[in-house]
């Protein structure tokens, strides 16, 4: 399956090759530059690459390319989403994963990887597993480590592979025992120039952090479960009990967690949070052109939103901009051309607005589009589908565990055309 | 570490401060520790040790045990070195970092040997070398430290294969390592050791893995099945023998070795499918609890065996090609509307079939258990499983099933672009042969202006495909807005995309055309020669409507620069030049005067233009061609040289042309077929969907080719699992043994244990009926005319009213009705025992045939021996009681009854010898009930319930028992040590000539939950003897198979038991109106339903009764016509049977109601709580109706 697997920064520098089979050339790259070269947008690199003895699929995460070799047939998909769950595991692991923190911990980056993979083909991938096997860095044991030198290879080894459970290690204990669940929706939605609603969609999901001793056996109901029209589940929850009783039964892995994510279809009405008033024109001769956004509430179901930002594209011509944001701040990044307007709170007495000209490169031709904006927003205790959780049991332990859920809306791909 | 070692390194360190010096002169770079020489002394010094040897070595190195005084001593030197070394390393220069790593991992600190390996394993992350190390490093390999030792293993796994000699070495520490007995260190030993690229350790390795693979540990076992395709890469030779491990692991139930085992099946031998075939169906089932990568890997390789295996469900559909219409409305449907499509699809299938005079299509319960079992999968969190599911069912499902992976895709585009855009490769192939599935979903593939360009592309090629009359307006106003896109690659293939659309939907072919003329004159170049490339695909189809487009397009050519435009727009001109006869000449003239600045592909059309005139209009462009020839003639580029000889000599006519000429217009001029707009998608689905042959278009390394359909299925009963049924065998038998065979047989009182429980409830009187009625059986079979007293003091306690409607009812059946005795039980039982004895005698001489259909039933309890005693103790008591209390006897009654055919006067204990002498005679009074009940349709069903057979499996063969053999059924008896067991009755024979002694049963493998009861050790059975036993399972409610050694004196032999899912339920009596309240509450899910057309021998009341109870250990509930039952009512036209039950473990209500209809059609309903247990009732119960 997966032969061999290289760490390449943005800039084309292998940082780090790992081989599961027998050892196989770093010059086996290059076939990955040359495509990397031409497709310029490190984005637009094709994810399989054929090269002549060689199968190359790589991913992009967080400004890494990770570079795997396969040499015979393997459903692309299986590297794929096992790359994106090494490129997860560190960032549980290191809290982020970029080339500066991997150097900083070879070690433990390839002892993972030696975990996760034998003979190309995965082992354990469930970070509860993995924590057990080799602990992740602290602060605090870094500097003991440094002290003692001692790793962060487990002394004892891991039972979790042989429990029932494989998500969910043996013997967890904590003074307080709680769960906490976020639920997050995020809307995606293209609107077009007049603010009619081409396409929308809501997207959710539900993160879990919970910190609960022993075996405990949860049951998470909702007041509304029809909604969910398309649900994957976390590998924990019974899909029985779903299918029969709409309720999601499950035994939690330890500490956080994805459990559901799921679809509201475009079938149903999406609430469109915000509206947008815009005109964006570029003057036939001369070279400037003016900008001129407003944004206002729309369907907030009386919440405030936050955090919100606007960010437009703009085309190569414009050379600069000259604006004034009576609410937040812009910048406009010079060699992207990206303007970013940060705006925060919406205020529904006073609606932020943004307006001036823009410098075009003089001679060019007026751009044939407009920018298209896309805005980012968050609405605190509000899930804007409308679902809500009903209630949540424990079965299996004694104590009582402190539970919470919490409501977030945010813009997914939030795009106005223009 | 020995004196000799420290004695060998000091010079080394002096020789490497000279060095260093020579070497920061040169600036070297870590490629090789330049200290090569001593260190090679070193290695061969090394390798000539015996791993013993070295064993030793390393113990005093890492030995903290041995505290000798002069041993103290030496640490602290070392010590001292190491710190040294260490210590120096900091201002040494880089090169000689490997001699203080070297001094590090000699040293016998723990730490000093971990920081070193840390530093040697960031240098093979790097990807520097390392190797010179390995002497140093290896052997570290016993080392105490779990953390150094894991490191070490890195290190070794890495330069094994270039340090061949030395790293055999580190073997004799592995092949320790896989006997301790925690299976961690098993697992890790072995995955090491076979992670070793070394062949001459092949043998050891092969050893390993056949020991692994019968470890008692799943975890150690998955390794094994992880080594498997390691060994095979190493040394292909080995694979016969491999293939044996693989075989035996296919058989491992457990879910954490089936990943793994099917993935190196994949790798090893995927060619052997008929390894498959046993554990088909444990894979489906297990599926669901498998890790997800091992999820992808089995469906993978189901699909294929699918595809060897099955029908193909769409078969009728093809010939049916206007099916397709309604497709529309099925996608989309919930799981229950899939179950009336099929319905649907079944009819529209039956008729195709009538047109094709072929069978009806009726899919393999093996093929619909993959698909129901794959489903829930669709659910998947991962998007390679979802994939793998996906492609699963548009491979192999009925086409109006395929529908629902629709959503779960569309799905995964929310995720990262690389899965993106895989997801897209393989929907932009499905939704050319689908299209309809993906249509309610035409929103999700709009494109946002920040996708990255390979995305758009993708999802515009999608929408293109989705494109059909209904929805082209939306589409197509979608593709204006990307038009303005600024990504230029973008638009230019939405421009193609217009395009393809205006050729597959005539209808929107103007609009289309207009709106690229439009394009023609947008600002951006590529834009407009894109623009002109599509069109003049498009003109090609009509282009007489078109000629105002023509000469629009002839205009461009004063400003289009774009080759491939101007080309498309001269060829144009030239292709249509009678439409435009005036314009033609004159684009000819300008383009004769730029000829030399064209580029080629302009040239080229230039001529072509020029002839096409000349031979249309020779009279205007006769000069103009004359003059482009010329220019070409001397043209730097020979292709176009070659063009204008050629043209010259075709078309201009000299005295010595050519016979060619005469046809140069039907050559130039030939009516030209218009182009086909084709999806680069088009036939990709050869390729199986998400492998990585299909993203790439073309094979790739052990790419395995997705098989045709076969045009007859392969024989299914390959994938049954338990061996064949003994029935047949029965006939074979000699008298002696048939006796045997028949103990196993159904108990005749059988029904009356499972319903005498709530005889006293309101609605007694069916259930008397019962008990009545197998009196009335038993008179009815003319022979035995005492059986009836017995049958009669059975249900003589009950009371005296009951004994009234009773006998009401048995005078409106039997007038052969005798009176009923008061006669004690005791005195029943002798005699009953004296005639069963005639009646032995009479039926052995019986036919064959009676045999089989006798096999019905037959009392078999005697086999509970334990039990014996209490019963006893039980029946005197109840006995002594007086027959008017039974309300609070229940249990007594039933145990009494069971009593009454204990052959406790007879022989004390008893024995297979006797029992059959019962079964023989109920046996053959059910015989001839059933004759009965063939003619009597008043007779309440009841009573044929205990007519069903009991099948007897095979536990262990003749053959490989060594003369053993034994077989097992399930007696349907409560095992009375725990009622939560289900009593399974052994039989033992001793065919060979030697005596078998302590025949007992030992180390038993269960799932988890499940229990077993062991039967009692059989101490002595003698040759040719047999011998019988009940032991007891709690099969947790589940098909899961036990698995036991059954041991003799000598030997031990591996067997499982599996139970049929019928006998995972006990009958509990329930009136119909409980009956329908309780399948009231068992609803929805866990309501499964099955239409049928019922086998024609199985149309009447009594044969679907005995089909069902055979199948299933379930008790009839007394229908409501049953309450008037006299023969005035007639029977309804459609009766319905129900049947009751419940699980033995949980408890779990089962319910079956067969309702027939008419022309031998009938619906099989079955609520269950449990699901499971629910469909793989309906399956047998289906199959038994059908057959």
């Amino acid at each position: 399956m997966i032969h061999s697997l290289f760490l390449v920064s943005n800039s084309g520098d292998i940082f780090l090759e790992k081989h599961w089979k027998s050892v196989i050339s770093r010059s086996v790259c290059d076939y990955f530059f040359e495509a990397k070269e031409k497709a310029g947008d490190p984005e637009n690199v094709a994810p399989v690459l054929q090269t002549p003895h060689h199968y190359l699929i790589s991913i992009y995460r967080d400004k890494l390319f990770f570079v795997s070799v396969t040499q015979t047939e393997v459903p692309p998909l299986f590297v794929i989403e096992f790359l994106h769950r090494v490129a997860d595991t560190f960032q549980d692991y290191f809290g982020e994963c970029s080339e500066s923190v991997i150097k900083d911990n070879t070690v433990t980056v390839y002892e993972l990887l030696e975990e996760m993979l034998d003979n190309g083909f995965p082992l354990a991938t469930e970070s509860n597993v993995l924590k057990e096997m080799i602990r992740p860095p602290t602060i605090l044991r870094s500097v003991v480590n440094t002290l003692t030198g001692g790793s962060n290879v487990g002394g004892t080894l891991p039972t979790g592979q042989l429990s029932n459970v494989p998500w969910r290690r043996v013997g967890v204990k904590y003074t307080n025992n709680e769960a906490y669940f976020d639920v997050i929706e995020e809307i995606d939605a293209i609107l077009d120039k007049s603010g009619t609603t081409v396409f929308a969609e809501i997207q959710g999901v539900i993160e879990a952090c919970v910190k609960l001793s022993g075996m405990p056996d949860l049951t998470l109901s909702f007041m509304n479960p029809r909604l969910l029209d398309d649900v994957s589940f976390h590998p924990c929850v019974r899909f029985k009990r779903w299918e029969s009783e709409r309720v999601l039964s499950f035994i939690p892995p330890d500490g956080n967690f994805r459990l559901l994510s799921y679809h509201v279809s475009s079938q149903n009405l999406v609430a469109i949070p915000v509206y947008v008033k815009q005109n964006i024109s570029f003057l036939e001769t001369g070279s400037c052109g003016r900008l001129d956004i407003t944004i206002g509430p729309k369907q907030t179901m009386g919440k405030m939103v936050e955090s919100l930002m606007v960010t437009i594209p703009m085309p190569k011509s414009v050379l600069n901009v000259n604006l004034i944001a009576t609410q937040g701040t812009y910048t406009f990044d010079l060699s992207t051309k990206v303007l970013l307007w940060d705006i925060g709170k919406l205020n529904p007495q006073k609606l932020p607005n943004l307006r001036g000209s823009l410098s075009v490169q003089p001679g060019a031709p007026k751009p044939e589009e407009n920018p298209s904006i896309n805005i980012d927003l968050k609405i605190q205790q509000l899930a804007i589908s409308g679902l809500k959780v009903s209630r949540l049991d424990m079965y299996g332990e004694k104590y009582k565990p402190f539970k919470g859920v919490k409501y977030v809306t945010k813009a997914g791909k939030f795009q106005v055309r223009t | 570490m020995t004196t000799m070692q420290r004695l060998l390194q000091l010079p080394v360190n002096a020789v490497n401060m000279v060095k260093t010096v020579q070497s920061q002169v040169q600036g070297q770079e870590e490629d090789k520790s330049p200290v090569l020489s001593p260190d090679n002394g070193q290695q061969t010094w090394y390798s000539a040790l015996q791993p013993d040897e070295l064993r030793h070595l390393r113990s005093g190195g890492t030995g903290g045990g041995g505290g000798g005084g002069g041993d103290q001593e030496e640490r602290g030197f070392q010590e001292d070195g190491g710190g040294g070394g260490s210590g120096g390393g900091s201002f040494q220069s880089q090169p000689l970092r490997h001699d203080d790593l070297k001094e590090m991992l000699d040293s016998n600190k723990d730490s000093l040997k971990l920081e070193a390996m840390k530093r040697i394993v960031a240098m093979i992350a790097r990807g520097k070398n390392a190797s010179d190390l390995f002497p140093a490093v290896v052997k570290n390999v016993a080392c105490k430290n779990i953390e150094v030792k894991k490191l070490v293993y890195v290190y070794l796994v890495r330069y094994a294969e270039e340090q061949q000699d030395l790293a055999l070495l580190s073997i004799s520490t592995f092949q320790r390592g896989l006997k301790d007995p925690n299976q961690l260190i098993r697992a890790s030993a072995l995955r090491v050791l076979s992670s070793i690229r070394v062949t001459i350790i092949v043998p050891i390795m092969m050893l390993a893995i056949k020991e692994a693979a019968s470890d008692m540990s799943p975890y150690v076992r998955k390794t094994a099945a992880h080594a498997i395709p390691k060994l095979y890469s190493l040394d292909p030779e080995q694979k016969d023998q491999l293939i044996e491990v693989i075989e035996k692991l296919l058989a491992d139930k457990t879910t954490l070795v089936a990943g793994s085992v099917v993935m190196a099946f994949e790798e090893v031998c995927p060619e052997r499918i008929d390894l498959i075939h046993k554990n088909y169906r444990k894979l489906c089932n297990l599926l669901i609890d498998v890790e997800e990568w091992g999820q992808v890997v089995i469906i993978n390789m189901l699909t294929r065996y699918a595809r060897t295996q099955f029908l193909n469900p769409n078969i009728n559909e093809s010939l049916l090609e206007e099916g397709g219409g309604g497709e529309k409305t099925f996608y989309g449907s919930d799981e229950d509307e899939d179950e009336d499509d099929e319905e649907k699809e079944k009819e529209k299938k039956v008729e195709a079939a009538a047109m094709a005079k072929r069978k009806p299509y009726v899919m393999d319960p093996d093929h619909r258990l993959l698909l129901r079992n794959t489903k829930p999968l669709l659910q998947s969190r991962n998007a390679a499983v979802v994939m793998a599911v996906a492609q699963l069912y548009f491979h192999l499902a009925p086409k109006a099933e395929v529908g629902v992976i629709a959503k779960a895709l569309v799905r995964l585009l929310r995720s990262h672009s690389e899965v993106q855009y895989v997801v897209l490769q393989n929907v932009a192939t499905m939704t050319i042969k689908r299209r309809g599935m993906f249509e309610p979903y035409l929103k999700s593939f709009y494109i946002r202006s920040t996708d990255p360009t390979q995305i758009k592309i993708l999802k515009l090629e999608v929408l293109t495909n989705l494109a059909n009359e209904t929805n082209i307006s939306t589409i197509l106003r979608e593709f204006q807005t990307y038009i303005k896109s600024m990504d230029k690659d973008f638009v230019a293939a939405t421009i193609q995309a217009i395009g393809r659309c205006a050729t597959n939907i005539g209808e929107v072919r103007d609009t289309c055309l207009n709106g690229l003329v439009q394009l023609l004159s947008n600002r951006d170049e590529l834009v407009v020669a894109e623009s002109v490339v599509v069109i003049k695909k498009l003109l090609q189809m009509q282009p007489e409507k078109h000629s105002d487009i023509i000469k629009h397009m002839a205009k461009l050519t004063d400003n289009i620069q774009v080759p491939m435009a101007r080309a498309s727009i001269l060829w144009l001109i030239g292709e249509y030049c009678e439409h435009v006869p005036k314009i033609a000449p004159d684009v000819l003239r300008k383009m004769a005067k730029s000829f030399t600045n064209e580029e080629d592909i302009v040239k080229l059309q230039i001529l072509n233009l020029a002839a096409k005139l000349y031979l249309t209009n020779s009279k205007q462009t006769k000069l103009l061609t004359q003059y482009v020839l010329n220019l070409a003639k001397y043209d730097q580029n020979y292709d176009i040289r070659d063009r204008a000889r050629f043209i010259r000599q075709l078309i201009v006519p000299t005295e010595k042309s050519g016979a060619l000429s005469k046809y140069a217009k039907k050559l130039f001029l030939a009516l030209k077929p218009a182009p086909v707009l084709e999806s680069p998608f088009k036939d990709r689905d050869h390729f199986q969907l998400g492998s990585l042959s299909h993203l790439l278009n073309a094979k790739a390394g052990g790419y395995q080719e997705l098989p045709d359909w076969p045009e007859t299925a392969p024989d299914p009963s390959v994938r049954n699992v338990e061996v064949k049924e003994s029935v047949p065998e029965w006939t074979k038998c000699s008298s002696r043994e048939k006796r045997k065979e028949k103990k196993v047989e159904k108990p005749f009182y059988s029904d009356s244990e499972g319903e005498s429980g709530p005889t006293e409830s309101a609605d007694s009187e069916s259930d008397s009926a019962s008990g009545s009625e197998s009196g009335s059986g038993s008179e009815g079979s003319g022979t035995g005319s005492e059986s009836e007293e017995s049958e009669e003091a059975s249900v003589s306690e009950e009371e005296d009213e009951e004994e009234e409607k009773k006998t009401k009812k048995r005078e409106s059946k039997k007038p052969v009705q005798e009176s009923e005795s008061e006669q004690s039980s005791e005195e029943e039982d002798r005699k009953r025992e004296r005639k069963s004895k005639q009646r032995k005698s009479e039926s052995e001489s019986e036919s064959d045939e009676e045999e089989d259909s006798e096999s019905d039933s037959s009392q078999s309890e005697s086999e509970d021996s334990e039990s014996e005693a209490e019963i006893k103790k039980k029946k005197k008591a109840a006995e002594s009681k007086p027959p008017s209390k039974p309300v609070k006897k229940d249990t007594k009654k039933e145990k009494k009854e069971m009593s009454l055919l204990d052959l406790d006067d007879f022989e004390p204990t008893p024995s297979p010898q006797v029992t059959p002498v019962n079964n023989l005679l109920s046996n053959s009074l059910v015989t001839d009930l059933e004759g009965l009940s063939l003619s009597d349709a008043v007779l309440s069903p009841a009573t044929i319930a205990p007519s069903s057979a009991l099948k007897s499996y095979e536990l262990l063969h003749r053959i490989t028992g060594e003369g053993l053999s034994v077989e097992y059924c399930f007696s349907r008896q409560p095992f009375s040590p725990d009622a939560n067991m289900v009593a399974v009755q052994m039989h033992f024979t001793n065919n060979s000539t030697s005596d078998t002694k302590n025949l007992h049963m030992e180390d038993v493998k269960l799932q988890s939950g499940m229990r077993v009861k062991d039967f009692p050790e059989i101490e002595l059975l003698p040759a040719g003897e047999k011998a019988t036993a009940v032991m007891g399972i709690d099969f947790c409610d589940s098909t899961q198979a036990a698995n036991f050694q059954l041991c003799t004196h000598t030997r031990k032999f591996f067997v499982s038991i599996q139970p049929p899912v019928g006998e995972l339920m006990r009958p509990v009596f329930l009136t119909e109106n409980e009956f329908k309240k309780e399948q009231g509450q068992l609803m929805g899910m866990n309501e499964i339903a099955e239409k049928l057309t019922l086998d024609a021998k199985c149309r009447n009341e009594h044969a679907i009764v005995q089909r069902v109870t055979t199948a299933a250990n379930l008790s009839r509930v007394p229908c409501g016509s049953d309450k008037e039952c006299s023969p005035l009512v007639p029977p309804p036209e459609h009766p319905v049977y129900r049947f009751a039950g419940r699980t033995v473990t949980s408890g779990s209500l089962v319910l079956v109601t067969v309702a027939s209809r008419e022309e031998g059609a009938a619906q099989l309903m079955v609520n269950c709580e449990k699901m499971l247990i629910g469909t793989m009732l309906v399956k047998d119960i289906l199959l038994a109706l059908t057959q």
